[in-house]
């Protein structure tokens, strides 16, 4: 299902493009989709294919190209933290590191509880912020010392389990 | 609602990046704090008034099409995305006589490690660009355009959009902009997680709501772009320079840089300095007075090299780096790129192996696999440089790997498979003997990397 409030964002999204080019509005939707339902199944893909006439394979092409688009549920929060090599020789690593010990997972695990998903990701665009990470796509968190990391985690957790 | 006030406090503020003094003769960073990114704030510090002149609603006569074309000719103004093309010959390619649509594109995907320019011009001063881009659509008659935004800088794509959205209500964008006879529509778009994007043609491809692949070239996005009609793409920074140029006069942009290399550049700096950010200043700033507004080399080391454009130029050990100034010509006479001037610089505790295999671990991880020596080329590399780093390479590694890079550059359709391809040759050129030593010894001769 989509919500009334997605096919809001949807049509915003669609009046962009000229009537006969619907389909340059699918990344966008894609994303609106995940913001909503934490990742893209099939279901949705075959949604917003629907939507934007669009066969679900074209859709599918999509969601498997680009990698922020998460094609299996991922945890509450999903943690991309940046180890290119601007942020390699600042911590970068140490970050990942550091969050993997916290959260007791390696990278590209969920914690057991279902509230946090740990990846290393490539280059975000703020070199200069490192260490970085981007949490659930939209909100990048910059020059994240460990004590950041663990104020970071501690907050989310206490925030996630009272929503 | 908890949670965003909760990550509110980790965000960047762009104090450390962008709001400092160390700019020189700035243009589009100039008196930057924040909150003044907004329309009232952006006219207060001369902004449209470009737009004004060149549409004739600051009571003179208007620049014809063509003048404003001209005059970014004059300029020198080149692509800062990367290929540093000339901007006022780009716009001329466009065909003037087309009757169907045309589009203006604004490549703001930056992807390429070591850049983080274009996320502080879109956050904290976003007006620039959109009247960047309303006086190059002017220029070539062009009535609609994109703005293509990095997925990852979200908080940027919301404020240009709510930007727009001031620029509409003011008139400056839509129908019969300022009262007259010329139209222009910009709307903003956003990737999601694909470096291969910031090539143009894949860039076109992905607005079109497609997988990201690059299209042959001929022809060129000029004939066939957008929908496969006349487009232009312009790097942000690019955009974000018109305003000036155009208030200024061509001949001010030259002399504000060097002759062939006009204006000022954002160079963002990362890596082994102590204080990284965005620094604007005139082309043809020597390096070492760059390196010293970014705080020199951390911890009082030694410099020992640098990747002078982004993660793609050919890194450039630190005696001829300190040679350099920071143009297109200089750089390129120094056997590297400017690029996209992203600034990657390495202390002498760094390793240049484990370097290098953290950026073919990049270029295998982007490459879009249409082309098989980059698809299957970029895995080799990273593969060999791995082997290497971990202590299992092979006597012949290293001339194997300038012969899977030869397979590669210049035998693809884009040019990611170069990007991919020159740092490994460059890195083996300047620093052979760190690929031998790990080879030999399996460990590295520069034991303080951490």
């Amino acid at each position: 299902m989509i919500s009334e409030e997605s096919k809001a964002r949807f049509a915003k999204e669609v009046a962009k493009y000229p009537p006969d080019q619907k389909q340059s509005a699918v990344m966008a939707c894609l994303a609106i989709v995940q913001q909503e339902a934490g990742f893209v199944s099939t279901e949705s893909e075959e949604l917003v294919a629907g939507y934007l006439g669009m066969a679900p394979m074209a859709v599918h092409e999509v969601t498997t190209f680009y990698n922020m688009y998460n094609q299996q549920p991922v945890g509450k929060y999903k943690l991309n933290v940046c180890t290119n090599l601007p942020c390699q020789l600042r911590d970068g690593g140490r970050a990942l590191e550091h969050l993997e010990n916290k959260l007791g997972v390696s990278m590209g695990e969920t914690t057991p509880d279902g509230m946090f998903t740990l990846q290393q990701c490539e280059c975000l665009g703020a070199c200069a912020d490192s260490p970085v990470l981007l949490v659930n796509d939209r909100t990048m968190c910059s020059f994240m010392t460990n004590d950041k990391l663990d104020q970071l985690v501690d907050g989310l957790r206490t925030a996630g389990d009272k929503e | 609602m908890m949670v965003d006030k909760m990550l509110a406090q980790f965000q960047a503020t762009g104090v450390q990046t962008c709001f400092h003094d160390r700019h020189i003769s700035p243009q589009i960073l100039a008196d930057l704090n924040g909150t003044n990114w907004h329309l009232a704030d952006y006219v207060a510090r001369g902004g449209y008034v470009a737009l004004r002149k060149v549409l004739g609603k600051d009571g003179g006569e208007g620049l014809a099409p063509d003048k404003v074309t001209a005059t970014v000719k004059e300029s020198a103004l080149r692509g800062r995305g990367g290929a540093g093309f000339p901007t006022g010959l780009k716009w001329s390619f466009m065909p003037r006589q087309y009757a169907g649509q045309k589009y203006l594109v604004c490549n703001s995907d930056e992807g390429e490690p070591g850049t983080c320019k274009d996320r502080d011009i879109l956050q904290f001063n976003p007006h620039i660009v959109i009247e960047g881009m309303i006086i190059a659509a002017y220029a070539m008659g062009i009535s609609v355009g994109y703005n293509y935004i990095h997925g990852e800088i979200f908080k940027s794509y919301d404020r240009f959009e709510e930007a727009l959205e001031e620029a509409r209500a003011a008139g400056l964008l839509g129908n019969n902009i300022l009262g007259g006879d010329f139209h222009f529509q910009l709307h903003a778009a956003h990737g999601f997680g694909a470096y291969i994007c910031g090539e143009e043609t894949a860039l076109l491809e992905s607005l079109e709501g497609k997988k990201g692949q690059p299209r042959y070239k001929p022809p060129f996005p000029a004939s066939f772009g957008l929908y496969g009609k006349p487009t232009t793409i312009n790097n942000t920074e690019t955009f974000a320079a018109v305003p000036w140029i155009l208030r200024n006069g061509g001949q001010a942009y030259v002399e504000c840089g060097k002759p062939n290399n006009g204006g000022t550049k954002i160079y963002s700096v990362s890596g082994d300095v102590e204080l990284p950010g965005n620094y604007e200043v005139p082309m043809g700033t020597p390096f070492a007075k760059l390196l010293e507004i970014a705080g020199g080399v951390r911890k009082g080391r030694q410099l020992k090299a640098v990747i002078p454009g982004g993660s793609s130029s050919p890194v450039l050990p630190a005696d001829i780096m300190m040679d350099c100034t920071m143009d297109y010509d200089s750089i390129a006479k120094a056997g590297s790129m400017l690029g996209s001037g992203a600034l990657i610089v390495m202390d002498d505790s760094r390793c240049m192996v484990k370097s290098l295999q953290r950026l073919s671990y990049f270029y295998m991880h982007e490459s879009c696999g249409q082309c098989t020596p980059c698809r299957e080329g970029t895995g080799w590399m990273w593969r060999i440089v791995d082997r290497i780093e971990n202590g299992h390479g092979r006597p012949t590694d290293i001339d194997l790997l300038n012969s899977v890079s030869d397979d590669i550059q210049g035998r693809t359709i884009c040019a990611l498979g170069d990007a991919a391809a020159m740092p490994v040759r460059a890195m083996i050129k300047h620093f052979r003997h760190e690929f031998e030593y790990h080879v030999e010894h399996k460990t590295c001769m520069v034991p303080a990397y951490a």
